[in-house]
């Protein structure tokens, strides 16, 4: 307590300043601002003035900033559980590996190097209906060929695949997780008896609660500002015939807004409405999980 | 505890301190560079990218501005990086854009009215098409000279319109049943799978064109009155529509159209893919460069009474209100789009071309003088290319484009939507439409507030 005394950590906190600074001009300072505009008609090339609540109003009465959110919100709740199970797949079975699971980590973790616009073009060509290569795939076993691109019925569900290519993150993360869990207890769960599938529920999941909370929060929060690979496969100028009310996600709009129809002041209020609701549901996340999720050394529940 | 706090507080303000000294000597930088601007062009938006008319116009430009230094940064209008300069009033001297954007800018007065340089460079309005001084007029003032010109007109696989038993005649746009009947004639299937497309009628993006088919313009003169649910815009995209669900359904016709290997040597044309699609001009440079054996033709798009309707769409030079030197920039802007310059260019082209045995596929701009002398075919030239030339340039007169609009973005972002809508069988043309002319008057409406 009395370490600011001390000169060693004057040393430390004087470190700290290139990253103060980082974040008063490039994080809280343009929030502070962005909060400031949401309350001004401001377009960049006009002069602005205050309009009070109004763009949080309009929000509430414009029907594709609804509609967008609540695609972002389908969206998310197809590709959370989707990302999430996947990867927990991948990293128990890369848990099993006694051979090669260096390389096989790696293979894992490659496509997460992929730039995100590159991710988007991708897409494209893999999801092109029946020419790309993932229906390609579902014929052979004879399962029925969506157009992704292009049925409003599966542009969802093909956006949360599309992100689901970055799965190796994850996997990498609960691959460690999975590798921390001590041996004893899955011993002794197997001096008890307990099949491979108990191991796992009453072992395994508990003892990775904490990381598998952790990916919960951060790809919730990935979910609904996803921006770069859905504006490239749908919004780019020259994609822009496939564009559509499904695929329309809330950040979409809000970019629409702020560059394109220059509406800076109404997509500053967007902004700052998606992080009071991702705050919120953030909130509500770590409230329900002290029920389910354990962290060594606390008391047992 | 007290003392912590007093630690941070104090690091904190030694931060901001930091950050405003920072801001306060980037502030000074561009005190200076915007003083040194006065021997400087800054354009932004036009890139050279190894084309040789682009590099051999850019030469006569500066010799024009000369001894201004010329700071042309190679890469596409980039609307992020404008809006930056814009709010740091640190613009570039000349924007090189889509014509498009000029009514929303000017609207917002972040143009400079070009009265004044027209006057002075005496820049002779008169040799720039009607088409394409329209979208870069706001309110009865130039804020932009037109450059390049696009034509769209019909290219027809001449190969399988003769298997398919199609004639020239049977697709023209005037005779809309005739028209599918040769669609249907061309078009293939393999199950669900469509094999080839008898007709494109290229949707969402050639919407305005089917409108002006049907005898509507989208958008009134002054850019202020959409049109979108006229009567006849909707029998257009119904009609659009139609032929599209006639050939495979919406999702099984861009399925397959995104396969194609557009600007190679295996694009649809040299595959025999497609029978006929309205197209911009430039695809026959495409194809006379990739795969010039093919067998081609144009054909003019027609309206419901027989007259040739072109859409056109371009590009344009403005100034930024702020620009520093604007006495070069418009010097520039006149260089550019001179008949001389163009006359020039293309000659070294045509030089090039003949050197390489290439055909001539013509160069269109919004120069009517200039394109009137170079687009001409060359001697010996096939004579499949030559009438390709002759009714491009032909239908080049016949223009029409979407006026300036204050709230452009937000018009185009409207009827796109609607189509796609339709195509994916979300509403009818009729309640697509609808919502686009509610949004798209509301957005002009609050532009011009």
């Amino acid at each position: 307590m009395s370490g600011f005394r001390e000169r060693d950590t004057w040393w430390a906190y004087a470190f700290l300043i290139p990253w103060i600074f980082g974040f008063i001009v490039f994080t809280a300072g343009p929030m502070v601002w962005g909060a400031v505009l949401s309350f001004t008609n401001y377009s960049v090339v006009a002069p602005s003035h205050s309009v009070g609540l109004a763009n949080y109003r309009q929000i509430a009465n414009d029907p594709y900033a609804l509609l967008s959110l609540k695609n972002s919100f389908e969206m998310t709740a197809i590709y959370v559980p989707l990302e999430m199970g996947l990867a927990l797949l991948f990293a128990s079975m890369l848990a099993r590996l006694t051979r090669f699971d260096g390389f096989f980590r790696t293979v894992f973790y490659l496509p997460v190097m992929t730039p995100t616009v590159a991710i988007g073009g991708m897409y494209l060509l893999m999801f092109n209906g029946p020419y790309g290569l993932v229906d390609q795939f579902l014929g052979i076993f004879h399962i029925p060929q969506p157009y992704w691109l292009t049925d409003p019925n599966w542009i969802k569900p093909g956006i949360a695949a599309m992100l689901v290519w970055q799965v190796g993150a994850n996997t990498v993360l609960y691959l460690a997780a999975i590798k921390n869990v001590p041996q004893q207890l899955y011993e002794s769960a197997a001096i008890d008896g307990a099949s491979a599938w108990r191991r796992f529920k009453d072992v395994t999941l508990p003892m990775i609660s904490p990381t598998l909370f952790f990916t919960f929060i951060i790809l919730t929060v990935y979910g609904l500002q996803v921006f770069d690979q859905i504006y490239t496969a749908f919004y780019n100028p020259s994609n822009a015939k496939i564009s559509s009310d499904t695929s329309l996600m809330y950040v979409i709009y809000l970019f629409q807004q702020a560059f394109e129809y220059l509406h800076m002041g109404f997509a500053s209020a967007m902004a700052w409405l998606l992080f009071g609701i991702i705050l919120v549901i953030t909130g509500i996340q770590i409230l329900v999980s002290k029920r389910f999720v354990y962290y060594e050394g606390e008391q047992t529940r | 505890m007290k003392g912590r706090w007093k630690a941070i507080a104090v690091l904190a303000v030694a931060a901001a301190v930091v950050a405003v000294v920072a801001g306060t000597a980037a502030g000074a930088h561009r005190g200076v560079s915007s003083k040194s601007a006065g021997g400087t062009l800054n354009i932004m938006g036009f890139g050279t990218n190894g084309d040789d008319v682009a590099k051999n116009r850019t030469a006569i430009a500066e010799k024009a501005v000369a001894p201004v230094k010329v700071n042309l940064p190679n890469g596409g209008f980039n609307e992020q990086q404008f809006l930056t300069d814009l709010a740091s009033k640190q613009v570039p001297d000349l924007v090189y854009w889509d014509r498009s954007y000029v009514g929303t800018y000017a609207a917002k007065g972040a143009l400079m009215p070009l009265t004044s340089c027209i006057k002075s460079q005496h820049i002779d309005l008169s040799q720039y098409r009607q088409a394409a001084l329209g979208p870069v007029t706001y309110k009865g003032v130039v804020y932009g000279i037109p450059e390049f010109f696009d034509v769209r007109t019909i290219i027809v696989d001449t190969n399988v319109a003769d298997q398919s038993g199609v004639t020239g005649k049977m697709l023209n746009t005037q005779n809309l049943n005739t028209l599918k009947a040769a669609a249907l004639k061309m078009y293939k299937h393999n199950g669900g799978q469509v094999t080839r497309i008898g007709f494109d009628p290229k949707l969402p993006e050639f919407f305005p064109l089917w409108a002006k088919i049907f005898g509507v313009d989208i958008l009134s003169k002054n850019g202020l009155v959409p049109h979108l649910n006229d009567p006849r815009a909707i029998a257009a995209l119904t009609y659009a529509n139609s032929l599209i669900q006639a050939q495979g359904g919406y999702n099984a016709f861009l399925a397959f159209r995104n396969t194609w290997d557009f600007f190679g040597g295996d694009n649809q044309v040299a595959k025999n893919q497609v029978g006929a699609w309205p197209m911009e001009e430039w695809y026959y440079n495409v194809l006379a460069s990739v795969s010039p054996n093919v067998h081609v033709a144009a054909i003019p798009v027609r309206n419901h009474i027989g007259g040739i309707v072109n859409y056109s769409t371009g590009s344009a030079w403005s100034i930024p209100k702020g620009a520093a030197n604007t006495a070069a920039a418009c010097k520039w802007m006149k260089a550019m789009t001179a008949t001389k310059t163009w006359v020039t260019v293309a000659n070294i082209r045509k030089a090039k071309y003949a050197q390489n045995h290439q055909y001539w596929t013509g160069l269109f701009t919004a120069n009517s003088k200039a394109d009137a002398i170079i687009n001409k075919p060359t001697s010996g030239e096939p004579k499949q290319w030559a009438s390709i030339l002759n009714t491009v340039e032909h239908a080049e007169k016949y223009s029409f484009a979407i006026p300036a609009s204050p709230a452009s973005a937000e018009f185009t972002t409207a009827w796109t939507n609607a189509v796609n809508r339709v195509l994916q069988g979300q509403q009818s043309p009729k309640q697509a439409l609808d919502q686009a002319q509610k949004e798209a008057v509301a957005a002009i409406k609050a532009a011009t507030k």
